[in-house]
Parts: C-alpha cells; sequence; structure tokens
C-alpha cells in the first residue's frame, strides 16, 4: 500500500486533484525520459505528487507544471543516487568537461546531408533516450514539454545561459544521431 | 557574430527567446553562413517531426489510481456534521433556532460545493475529449435530444448572431445528480453552460466568481439555476449571459 498522504484536508485535496493531475501525462513522460524505465517512473511520479500535496500550503504559482516538474526532478536524482550504489549502475556519469566541449565536433562538417526523414516516435524516444544526462533532461523540458528557458531553469536549477548551452549540445547530438540513423537505412 | 556565437543564440531564435536585436543579428549570420544555415534547418524539421510524432507518454490507469488513493478523499459537506456535533454538545440555541442556522450553513456549503463541482465538471469536459453528446450548431437538434434524459431540458438558445456558436450539449454531473449542460464557444474558449432545477422561483441576479483561474457566472431565473463556466475573460463570460438572458426574456 502506498503510504497515505499525511494532511487530511479534503477542500485542499481537491484543490490539488484539479491544479495537478492534469499534468499526470506530463510528468510521466518526463519521468519516462529521465529513469528511461517505465517501473521507476510509475514510482517517482507517485513520490512526487504526494510530495507535492505536503508542499502545496507553499505554492504561490503562477504555472503549476514547471513546479510539479523541480520537485519530480529531485526525486528522480534520488533515484540516480540510488542506482549509483547499486552494482548495475546504468547512468553514465557526464564528466563536466562534456559541457565546454566545443559545439562543431558534434556538427557533420557537410551542408548537404541534410535531415529528411520523419522517424515514427519509437525511434525519436530512442534517440532521445540516448542523448546523456543531463542534456536529455533540457531537451526533453524544452522539446517535449513546451517549458521556456526561464522556466527550464527554474526546473533544473541551473542559470538560463547554461539552459541555452545544454540546449544547443543536445539538439546537436540529436542531430549528429539523427543524421547516423538516416545513413543506415540508406 | 561567430559561427561559435551563433551555434548557441540560433537555438534561442528557433524557441523565440531572443530579442528583436539580436534575432537580425544571428538571422543575417545564418544568411551568409551554410554550416549554421543547415543546423537551423535541421533543428527545425527535428522539432517538427517531434511534434507530429507525438513522443510524450500516458500515465497508466493504475498510476493516476494509486495517487488518487493516496489524496485524502472528499467527504460530503464535512462542515454539516461538525455543525450539527455542535449543537447535539449541549448548545443554549433552541432547537427551531438551531434548525434555521443550520439549514443557512448548509445552502452556503453546498452552494460552494456545487460551484466548485461545476469547476471539475468543466474541466473533465475539456480533458476527457468528452465535450459533447450531441454535437449541432442548431438549437433545434439539442434542445429535444435533452428531452427525456433530464427531469429538466435545458433551454438552448442560438447566440451565433452574438458571438457565441452553440457547438452542442453533454449530460454531465453534478450534486450527484444528472445535469445538462449546453455548449458554446467564443474563439477558441469553451463555455459550459450548466442549467439544473432550483425549488425557487425567485430570480437571482447574476454573480460572477473566479474559481481555478475559471470564470463561472451563476443566476437563477424561473425555477432553473444557470451557472456558465469558461476560461473567458470575465467582461466577455458577463456578456455571454446577458445576451443570453435578454434572449429568454424575448422568447417570452
Amino acid at each position: 500500500m502506498p503510504p497515505k498522504a499525511s494532511d487530511d484536508d479534503p477542500e485542499k485535496a481537491r484543490r490539488f486533484r484539479e491544479a495537478a493531475l492534469p499534468h499526470l501525462d506530463d510528468a510521466y513522460t518526463l519521468a519516462r525520459y529521465l529513469l528511461r524505465n517505465a517501473a521507476d517512473a510509475e514510482d517517482a511520479v507517485q513520490e512526487c505528487y504526494l510530495r507535492a500535496f505536503r508542499h502545496f500550503d507553499s505554492y504561490r504559482g503562477p504555472a503549476m507544471k514547471p513546479w510539479l516538474f523541480a520537485i519530480l526532478r529531485n526525486v528522480c536524482r534520488a533515484e540516480y543516487a540510488r542506482r549509483a550504489t547499486t552494482p548495475t549502475s546504468a547512468i553514465e556519469d557526464v564528466p563536466e568537461s562534456a559541457e565546454q566541449t566545443p559545439l562543431w565536433h558534434e556538427a557533420p562538417e557537410t551542408p548537404e546531408a541534410q535531415l529528411q526523414r520523419h522517424w515514427d516516435s519509437d525511434t525519436i524516444r530512442r534517440l532521445v533516450a540516448a542523448l546523456a544526462e543531463p542534456f536529455r533532461e533540457t531537451f526533453v523540458l524544452r522539446e517535449i514539454q513546451n517549458l521556456s528557458y526561464r522556466e527550464i531553469a527554474e526546473v533544473a536549477d541551473v542559470p538560463v545561459g547554461t539552459v541555452m548551452s545544454r540546449l544547443a549540445r543536445a539538439r546537436a547530438m540529436l542531430r549528429s544521431a539523427w543524421l547516423a540513423e538516416e545513413e543506415q537505412q540508406k | 557574430m561567430t559561427c561559435d556565437e551563433a551555434e548557441v543564440l540560433l537555438h534561442a531564435l528557433i524557441d523565440g527567446e531572443l530579442d528583436a536585436g539580436h534575432a537580425r543579428e544571428v538571422e543575417s549570420h545564418i544568411a551568409g553562413c551554410p554550416r549554421c544555415a543547415a543546423a537551423i534547418r535541421d533543428y527545425r524539421e527535428m522539432g517538427k517531426a517531434i511534434a507530429e510524432a507525438g513522443v510524450g507518454y500516458t500515465a497508466p490507469a493504475a498510476l493516476r489510481q494509486r495517487i488518487e488513493a493516496a489524496l485524502p478523499q472528499p467527504r460530503q459537506a464535512p462542515d454539516r456534521r461538525a455543525v450539527l456535533r455542535g449543537f447535539a454538545m449541549g448548545s443554549a440555541v433552541s432547537a427551531l433556532a438551531a434548525t434555521g442556522l443550520v439549514a443557512i450553513v448548509l445552502r452556503q456549503n453546498d452552494f460552494e460545493r456545487i460551484q466548485s463541482e461545476v469547476v471539475s465538471a468543466h474541466l473533465r469536459s475539456l480533458q476527457a475529449g468528452h465535450l459533447t453528446d450531441v454535437v449541432s450548431t442548431d438549437q433545434h437538434t439539442v434542445k429535444p435530444w435533452f428531452n427525456g434524459k433530464l427531469d429538466v431540458s435545458p433551454p438552448v438558445i442560438d447566440l451565433t448572431a452574438q458571438g457565441f456558436t452553440l457547438i452542442g450539449g453533454r449530460l454531465d454531473y453534478v450534486d450527484a445528480r444528472a445535469i445538462g449542460a449546453v455548449v458554446y464557444k467564443r474563439r477558441q474558449h469553451v463555455i459550459n453552460l450548466f442549467v439544473s432545477q432550483t425549488s425557487s422561483t425567485e430570480r437571482r441576479a447574476a454573480k460572477i466568481e473566479t474559481i481555478q483561474g475559471f470564470n463561472i457566472r451563476h443566476w437563477s431565473d424561473r425555477g432553473l439555476n444557470y451557472w456558465a463556466v469558461s476560461d473567458l475573460a470575465k467582461d466577455e463570460l458577463a456578456d455571454f449571459g446577458e445576451r443570453f438572458e435578454s434572449a429568454m426574456r424575448a422568447a417570452g
């Protein structure tokens, strides 16, 4: 049995339901991309909603989605930490230096190699899932969740400049992977 | 502008996050740089492909149920019991006065609860892809559809000429009872007009409130309670209500 949320206030629960439950699919989507595992994503989203409910009194708006995402991200980070201590750790760590690598190493040198193919959703999901954290996180928040740079900065707790460089790197890496996929399919 | 700068800033251009001055600079760099031009073209293609493919996930129903189960459940008018308990515990108020007081408290509570249920019903109608049971812009189709489904069929009035398009009707549940909802649209904004029977025939003037970010205009007339709910601005929703009421008066 899941733990009951401690705060037994039906009116608060009603307001919380109306404000937070409409974002359940989005939260689950983010957790799937962050954790790359359906069962862990379910656990993380459930934990996120219970925490969010407990802290709902401190929620001042305006946007519910980034607020939920910030909580969800913290839950997911705790899950990374747990995985890191287990021998079967599957999460690769990105060295700090990766964020400083110049972008143009990623981009193809020939402009003629133009991206053309529209992949099915499974292929795109696989390509996005292959991105290293934290580029995957930034990319998903922007491209799939449609958050603004400022909202992403709040969720990920980094400056907007970092959001911009991560997004640039993420898109450059995805573009390379995308073009490589096209090359394979030829 | 160098390629290194453009490599980062062109994303902000794609995402509409760049101010006009920088946008012009990036655009003029791209115009003269085939490599950056190819990059931005590809990124836009990628964004389009991702949006078209639909790469989100749907939360499993079991997850939704587990979260629901972990939240405190809504109780039926919790204050009702608290008030009664208060009187049961040796209040000096006479039984008659107590009854009257309870009635007042209940009406107030019920009103607020129903109001919030109406907003929930509005939200549900937007989320579930279940906005209308009968789709028609013709009041003579929508009106008879309600007959036999409800104790009282809601009046269906065509306000298209006034800028509110009738798009259909729906059966909904509010206060544990089936209730008729007539659905209108103004631009992209949905208006749900919930109509239920009331024992009082007195006319109650309209009141507009904001609940959970939605505006709700409530009024009563000729034995019917009306709630118009929408994310429309207050003045536009007020306009809707006034036009509806005056059309009702005109219809006799």
